[in-house]
């Protein structure tokens, strides 16, 4: 991997580079030089293979880590590409013409996390949730047990018995 | 015969999009719904069929019935707190979860975990694809009616169930992987209990080869149906016995041994049908190569040891800083996690990468076309579908 790192280092302005095991790496890169990387990536150095695309929300430096992981099928080596992009302007390159699988990443991601993949098919259908209309629910400043609370609780037309009291009600409704 | 072809004179003229444009009102089509709930779907999905006569010319995989956001929750939760979380990822396998979760953790903090420890890994791993395997198997068949052999595979699983309880203390859902090693060495008297399962798996594969591989009626509808082109694996992202009935080995303890998979003689099945047919014969040869992995497990593996590396206080436990990849090999194919820690006692993003997320969505899509309605259920099985891979 130090090699393959060292060869991408002459072509193009990579940092933050972690030699995580002999299999495995992980680099960043700038977001605009992101895609014609994994694109020669693919086609000069064997990494034809995409394992997947993910994303983790920096909120407190209020920028998205978006990872390409690619795998070379040849050499069975990973690379993890990360891409930073701006918090306040989510949006990414849509990588649909490298591999026919993209797509539905970046439709998860966009529905999940709010970043937008311009002209990456079928972006703006809805994935898992529907009718969602409150921030996207993996961004960190979500917060599950509020939007539960708010949601669902209390739900009209439940009550609680005590379990005692109602069987007795049931049994002998004449006591 | 089913091929994949470009002739679209009877299929929805598409848009520049490449989109479907479906009228219905010329009653050339109908639309069908195959799913969440019906017995040709694995698990809760959905299939939106569009449909001319019987056969399908366009296909939309919708998920969201059993969205519980595990990996959302995960983000709140200690990492031993992460564990009851992560293993109900998948239901039928739970296993790999547990083991890549553990190895992420164990990998950015810095945990060697003993070796007896690392063989009762492989052995709980191989028993959950055996347990697996054993209605996968004949649940192929299933999808054209022939329900028999998944009782008998059922029945033999079931035993396989009783062994995870005594090992484990659960049937279904065993958190026996944990960070640093396992939670026990195996009970006295457990290798012959489990030798005696073995054995009836034995007698299990030649009938169950009789009854499905030879029937002319599972191969007829199975062979050539859904042909996945080798070109197809990397594009789409298609893995394990999927990749291997397309002639391409993949297979992560052979591609990349982790534990001692290095120590163990096997060697993956692989055939160039890629059909349904062929899809299942790998899975045939696969429940056979795992009984035989077991077995050299149980005579290679140490009697005793320690099984747990020493390891903080897990309620006080802070990862260092630090990202990996960790992947292992499921019934269904290459089974990965990527781990994102930010120093704190918490993960800051866990994200899970199942075979199922290309297979149900882009490849399934693809296969269908051009399909019959009766088929659908046998291709997205010879897949091995798992929708909480995709909703996590």
């Amino acid at each position: 991997m130090k090699q393959l790192v060292e060869i991408i280092q002459n072509h193009f302005p990579i940092n933050d580079i972690d030699l995580r095991k002999k299999s495995l790496a992980f680099i960043s890169i700038h977001q605009n030089q992101a895609i014609p990387l994994l694109e020669w990536l693919k086609t000069t150095h064997g990494y034809t293979a995409f394992v997947l695309l993910t994303a983790v929300d920096w909120i407190e430096e209020n920028r998205f880590q978006l990872t390409y992981l690619i795998s070379n099928p040849e050499n069975f080596t990973e690379l993890g590409v990360r891409v930073f992009i701006d918090r306040e302007k989510a949006e990414m390159v849509s990588a649909h013409h490298l591999w026919k699988s993209i797509w539905v990443y970046q439709r998860e991601l966009k529905e999940m996390f709010g970043i937008n993949f311009p002209d990456s098919p079928r972006v703006n259908e809805s994935f898992i949730l529907e009718g969602w209309d409150t921030i996207p629910p993996y961004r960190r400043d979500f917060d599950t047990k509020q939007y539960s609370e708010e949601t669902y609780f209390p739900r009209p037309g439940r009550s609680t018995n005590d379990p005692a009291k109602h069987m007795k009600s049931k049994l002998y409704p004449k006591d | 015969m089913f091929t994949i072809n470009n002739d679209r004179s009877k299929f929805p003229e598409l848009d520049d999009a490449g989109n479907a444009l479906i009228d219905l009102t010329s009653h050339k089509y109908l639309k069908l719904w195959q799913g969440p709930q019906h017995p040709g779907v694995t698990g809760n999905m959905s299939l939106e069929l569009t449909v001319t006569g019987d056969e399908i010319v366009e296909s939309k995989t919708h998920v969201g019935y059993l969205h519980r956001g595990f990996e959302k929750l995960m983000e709140r939760r200690t990492f031993i707190q992460c564990f009851p979380t992560c293993i109900r990822l998948c239901v039928a396998e739970p296993d790999p979860n547990e083991y890549l979760l553990s190895s992420c953790v164990e990998e950015l903090a810095g945990i060697e975990v003993p070796e007896t420890a690392q063989w009762l890994r492989m052995l709980a791993l191989e028993m959950a694809r055996l347990q697996v395997l054993l209605r996968q198997v004949p649940g192929q068949a299933g999808t054209f009616a022939l329900g028999l052999g998944y009782q008998w595979g059922n029945y033999i699983r079931d035993l396989i169930l009783d062994r995870f309880e005594e090992l484990t203390g659960g049937r279904v859902y065993h958190m026996y992987i944990l960070p640093g090693g396992v939670r026990g060495l195996l009970p006295n008297g457990f290798k012959n209990r489990l030798e005696e399962n073995l054995k009836l798996v034995d007698e299990f594969l030649p009938n169950v080869w009789d009854l499905i591989y030879t029937n002319s009626v599972f191969k007829k509808r199975a062979k050539g149906l859904a042909v996945i082109p080798k070109e197809w694996i990397d594009q789409y992202g298609i893995y394990g016995p999927a990749a291997r009935a397309a002639g391409i080995m993949r297979d992560v303890r052979k591609t990349h041994p982790y534990l001692f998979y290095s120590e163990i003689d096997f060697e993956p099945f692989t055939t160039d049908e890629s059909d349904v047919f062929a899809r299942s014969l790998v899975r045939w040869h696969d429940l056979k190569m795992t009984v035989d992995i077991i077995r050299q497990i149980l005579a290679k593996m140490p009697e005793k040891g320690d099984i747990k590396a020493p390891t903080p206080n897990v309620m006080h436990w802070k990862i260092p800083k630090g990202e990996t990849y960790v992947k292992c090999e499921s019934s269904r194919g290459e089974y990965g996690m990527y781990l994102v820690t930010d120093g704190s006692d918490k993960p800051r993003r866990v994200n899970l990468k199942g075979p199922s997320y290309t297979h149900a969505t882009s490849v399934l899509e693809k296969l269908l076309v051009n399909a019959n309605i009766a088929d659908t259920a046998a291709i997205m099985v010879s897949l091995a579908t798992c929708p909480p891979e995709i909703e996590r």
